[in-house]
């Protein structure tokens, strides 16, 4: 067992972890943070997408010792100060980008992680972004619209209903 | 305008922020006071005799509270089957036993033999590896074909043979079929596979057991579309628990798609070893568990044979599938390639005589059993690929043969015992032909080829049948559950209400759609409604959620105990009114008496009902709580005609989707938004069958599409955007909201649209193919064009 210290949503966190545990598991288990979803054991659904030092990663794939002393962010950690949604959850519920919600905390975070880094993404980027979130319940025509939508664009035009 | 509350409103889901912001209260997310975790060994060899399971060494391991084998159930019930098919001589169905763990043999690779509990999860797993098992290997049954050759190795020593039933429909129809087949002056035959698929929601099952030793109750959390009926099927049949003593509580559940209706081993053991342990043990099931564990869908093999008359007129329709069942009878497996694919063999058209021969064959794999759709898409696929080789073959245009045959009076009773009510299926197909710019098709081929790709654009029909229903009838087709839907509504004294649903929601949004329709029949705000699913001992018993019966079934039991609370509500107004209940009228959340400005508001009636000092006590209750059961007379009848376009590589033969349009009749309609999403995704799962999808086992029943690294789910980049309308409504006329359930209609109707589109793009380059079987990945597309 070891100790393993970080920031989580803005706050200090820390536990004893075997070497094996999981950065997922520890933020399930041990915080109680279980926002976070495993829906795979291959690294492929992104349920469990988190952000670690302000990168996307998929908190499977990581040991919780790999994470001592970084900042994390989960989807607790994502509302707005007042409590209300942020612009990405916003867009989910206003375009319906969500049905049984357990894709959802992943999606939200890699939505994150997306609009940081290309604040105008087209359709087809985002579907390539995408390509490491598996949703089975809304076919992503509403996510990629949700996306889309919370980057400021007009989601009118791209998608023909 | 559209609406902003109420029936046909687009109300945004108030279940979305406890999803957005990560504090849904999914069954993993559930932990108890105590609690330990199992883990299952599963059989790595699809067919063997256990010769031993040697627990010693794992017994000793870390944490270990207590290892279970096959011996620890002996005095455990079967896993029940909840339908019994009889077969075309009038004899039952063959039957196995399907033990909680293996009993003597495993019959295919994932099935469980020994089960360690311990203080942690990796504890378990690790002791799991010290447990010595010997198999002793037999010969896998796996193709279904070679399971009914003479001298076929049985899967189950005990039944005569691998054939779990033969079943003929409507057999008092064949020998007129098979004539019309003599007389026809036109047949066209296809051979065809309805390929194996995982449902694969994304949350994989979850079973969570606690045991109250003080009152002896047990409680299963568990992730399923129906709590009551694991609470029935577990409690009478597998362990013997009154459900006075068992509470069966599904909470938030991310996504079922057929595969979390079904009671599994995993359920049982956890109820079971809570009370042998003497403490909550929780199961959570990886991924690479779901591939071997959950029950598969589909896997039908079938010829399907369709007789024209010289005027192109669909004369007889004659079909023969073999239908996997796997190694045990899931649920409701028997029913799905009988009661819900032969009854839905006529599709839209009037063929007058229809016969399904069904062969249930039983094999070395995971149990099969319904899948989004379950039987319909089986029928749609096979129908819509024979009618569309009809009309090539005869050099018809694929509409105009669709159109000439559809059925258009109503209710119409088809050859093969159901009655359509209602449908227009010219008004469905003119609004495809509207969204799929079939005009301009010509030119984006043109275009596409210019750029070295085919194009291909394929339409398909589908009719669904949702609700089944009701329960007399589907007791006589072999069903061994009731198929009502349970509401109770308890308004409270303050005026806010709580509907309990026998329904569950697993995201299809009924916290919000179920609302609204008791919001527009009292006319008060959607905000003080709310909707509680999924524990047996809030709801009153309920049959659950599958097959699109929710807002038909579910929603007619909640409409009916609505109108007797608003019926009990009027008289206490009348009372408090001093009027004849007959001139009391509710609208906007008030009484008032015709022709009067006297009213009271709703509030101050369902005060009075709990503070009664002024209240006619001589002739009611205090109090306003009622319930409803509801059963439908009928199912319900939603239709469709989809088109999809795509783009076919020649060199690499991969298929793009360039263009999907769904047209769909479902009816009376509560929320649009929520409609188009579930057309949405069901899209998605067709799409996914149709190019990506295959649940593959090799010859030693080794299933090699085990995890996601080697089954293609359908990703973002491989899918359009749709084009999806729901305008035309004809509604259902048996139930009181004239809604007809939308759920599945995108997983029945799209497959076929997918290979016609395909097959015209390969035919549109002098390709000489009239069928690929799905999924149709690049490799089997580029074979068909150059073999």
């Amino acid at each position: 067992m070891a100790q393993v210290t970080m920031t989580v949503n803005g706050k200090a966190a820390s536990g004893e972890v075997e070497g094996r545990t999981l950065l997922s598991s520890f933020l399930r288990d041990e915080l109680k943070l279980t926002g976070t979803h495993v829906g795979c054991d291959t690294s492929q659904c992104g349920a469990c997408v988190v952000h670690v030092d302000g990168v996307a990663v998929k908190s499977c794939t990581m040991l919780a010792a790999e994470a001592d002393g970084a900042d994390v962010a989960t989807i607790e950690g994502q509302a707005n100060a007042d409590g209300s949604l942020n612009v990405i959850q916003q867009a989910f519920q206003d375009h319906h980008g969500l049905q049984c919600g357990f894709c959802t905390p992943g999606m939200v975070m890699s939505a994150a992680a997306l609009l940081k880094d290309n604040p105008k993404p087209s359709e087809s980027d985002v579907r390539e972004y995408l390509e490491g979130n598996i949703c089975r319940c809304t076919g992503y025509h509403n996510i990629v619209k949700a996306i889309m939508a919370a980057s400021g664009q007009d989601v009118g035009a791209i998608a023909a209903e | 305008m559209p609406k902003d509350g109420g029936i046909g409103a687009s109300s945004k889901r108030r279940e979305d922020v406890r999803f957005l912001t990560g504090v849904g209260n999914y069954t993993d997310d559930i932990n108890l006071h105590g609690q330990a975790h199992v883990f299952f060994l599963r059989s790595d060899v699809a067919h063997g005799t256990l010769t031993s399971v040697d627990t010693s060494a794992a017994e000793g391991m870390p944490g270990v509270v207590k290892v279970f084998t096959g011996a620890d159930f002996e005095g455990v019930g079967s896993i029940p089957c909840g339908w019994q098919v009889t077969d075309k001589h009038g004899e039952p169905m063959q039957e196995p036993a399907h033990p909680v763990l293996a009993q003597g043999k495993v019959r295919h690779v994932g099935e469980p033999i020994a089960a360690v509990v311990a203080e942690t999860l990796a504890q378990a797993r690790d002791a799991a590896e010290a447990i010595n098992v010997d198999i002793a290997e037999l010969p896998a049954v796996v193709d279904m074909k070679d399971a009914l050759k003479d001298g076929a190795t049985k899967v189950h020593d005990d039944l005569n043979n691998n054939l779990c039933y033969d079943w003929g429909f409507v057999e008092e129809n064949k020998a007129a079929t098979d004539k019309a087949f003599e007389d026809a002056a036109h047949v066209t035959t296809l051979e065809l596979i309805n390929n194996r698929l995982v449902a694969n929601p994304m949350e994989p099952r979850v079973a969570v057991g606690d045991y109250a030793r003080g009152t002896d109750e047990h409680t299963l959390y568990t992730t399923s579309q129906n709590p009551h009926v694991i609470r029935l099927l577990m409690g009478a049949f597998v362990l013997g628990i009154p459900e006075h003593k068992l509470r069966v509580v599904a909470p938030d559940v991310g996504g079922g798609f057929g595969t979390k209706i079904f009671h599994y081993q995993e359920e049982a053991f956890c109820t079971f070893a809570a009370k042998a342990c003497n403490r909550p043990v929780k199961w959570t099931s990886s991924r690479s568990e779901a591939f071997i564990s959950d029950a598969h869908g589909r896997d039908h093999v079938t010829k399907i044979e369709l007789a024209l008359d010289a005027d192109n007129n669909f004369t007889a329709l004659r079909t023969e599938t073999h239908a996997n069942m796997g190694a045990y009878l899931s649920t409701f497996a028997p029913s799905v390639p009988t009661w819900l694919h032969g009854t839905l063999m006529a599709g839209n058209y009037k063929t007058p005589l229809i016969y399904v021969n069904v062969k249930a064959v039983f094999t070395n794999t995971v149990p099969v059993d319904a899948y989004r759709g379950a039987g319909r898409p089986e029928a749609t696929f096979q129908l819509e690929r024979v009618v569309d080789k009809a009309a090539r073959e005869l050099g018809v245009d694929p509409i105009a043969l669709r159109r000439q045959n559809f059925i258009t009076e109503f209710p119409y009773a088809t050859p093969v015992a159901v009655e359509y009510d209602t449908g227009d299926y010219h008004a469905t197909m003119d609004k495809l032909e509207e969204m799929g710019d079939f005009a301009g098709f010509a030119a984006r081929r043109a275009e596409s080829e210019k750029n070295g790709k085919l194009r291909g654009l394929g339409v398909n029909c589908y009719i669904e049948a949702c609700g089944i229903a009701p329960s007399n009838l589907v007791g006589q087709l072999g069903a061994r559950a009731g198929l009502y839907e349970s509401a109770t509504v308890r308004v409270n004294a303050t005026g806010g209400l709580v509907v309990m649903t026998g329904s569950h929601s697993h995201g299809q949004g009924h916290e919000t759609s179920f609302a609204q329709v008791v919001a527009e029949m009292i006319g008060i705000d959607e905000s003080m409604i709310e909707i509680v699913h999924g524990d047996t001992s809030k709801v009153p018993m309920g049959m659950g959620t599958y097959g699109s019966r929710s807002i038909a079934v579910g929603g007619s039991a909640m409409v009916r105990a609505t109108e007797k609370i608003i019926n009990k509500a009027k008289k206490i107004a009348s009372h408090l009114l001093e009027a004849s209940e007959t001139d009391i009228e509710l609208k906007d959340g008030a009484f008032s008496v015709a022709g009067t400005d006297k009213s009271v508001a709703w509030g101050d009636v369902t005060l009075a009902a709990y503070v009664p000092h002024n209240y006619p006590l001589e002739d009611i209750e205090p109090g306003l709580e009622e319930t409803a059961f509801y059963d439908p007379s009928n199912f319900t009848y939603p239709s469709g005609a989809y088109a999809c376009e795509v783009e076919v590589d020649p060199d690499t033969g991969k298929v793009s989707i360039e263009r999907f349009a769904a047209a769909d009749d479902f009816g009376n309609i509560i929320n649009p938004m929520i409609v188009t999403g579930q057309v949405h995704g069901g899209l998605a799962q067709g799409i996914g069958q149709a190019l990506l999808e295959n649940c593959a086992y090799d010859e030693n029943g080794q299933l090699l599409s085990a995890s996601y690294m080697d089954y293609a789910m359908p990703r973002a980049d491989d899918l359009p955007m749709f084009s999806v309308d729901h305008s035309c409504q004809t509604p259902c006329t048996h139930n009181p909201l004239g809604v007809k359930g939308c759920g599945e209609a995108g997983a029945i109707g799209s497959p076929p649209a997918v290979v016609n589109a395909v097959v015209d793009a390969l035919q549109s380059a002098g390709k000489d193919v009239t069928h690929v079987d799905m999924p149709l990945s690049p490799d089997r597309v580029w074979a068909a064009m150059n073999g």
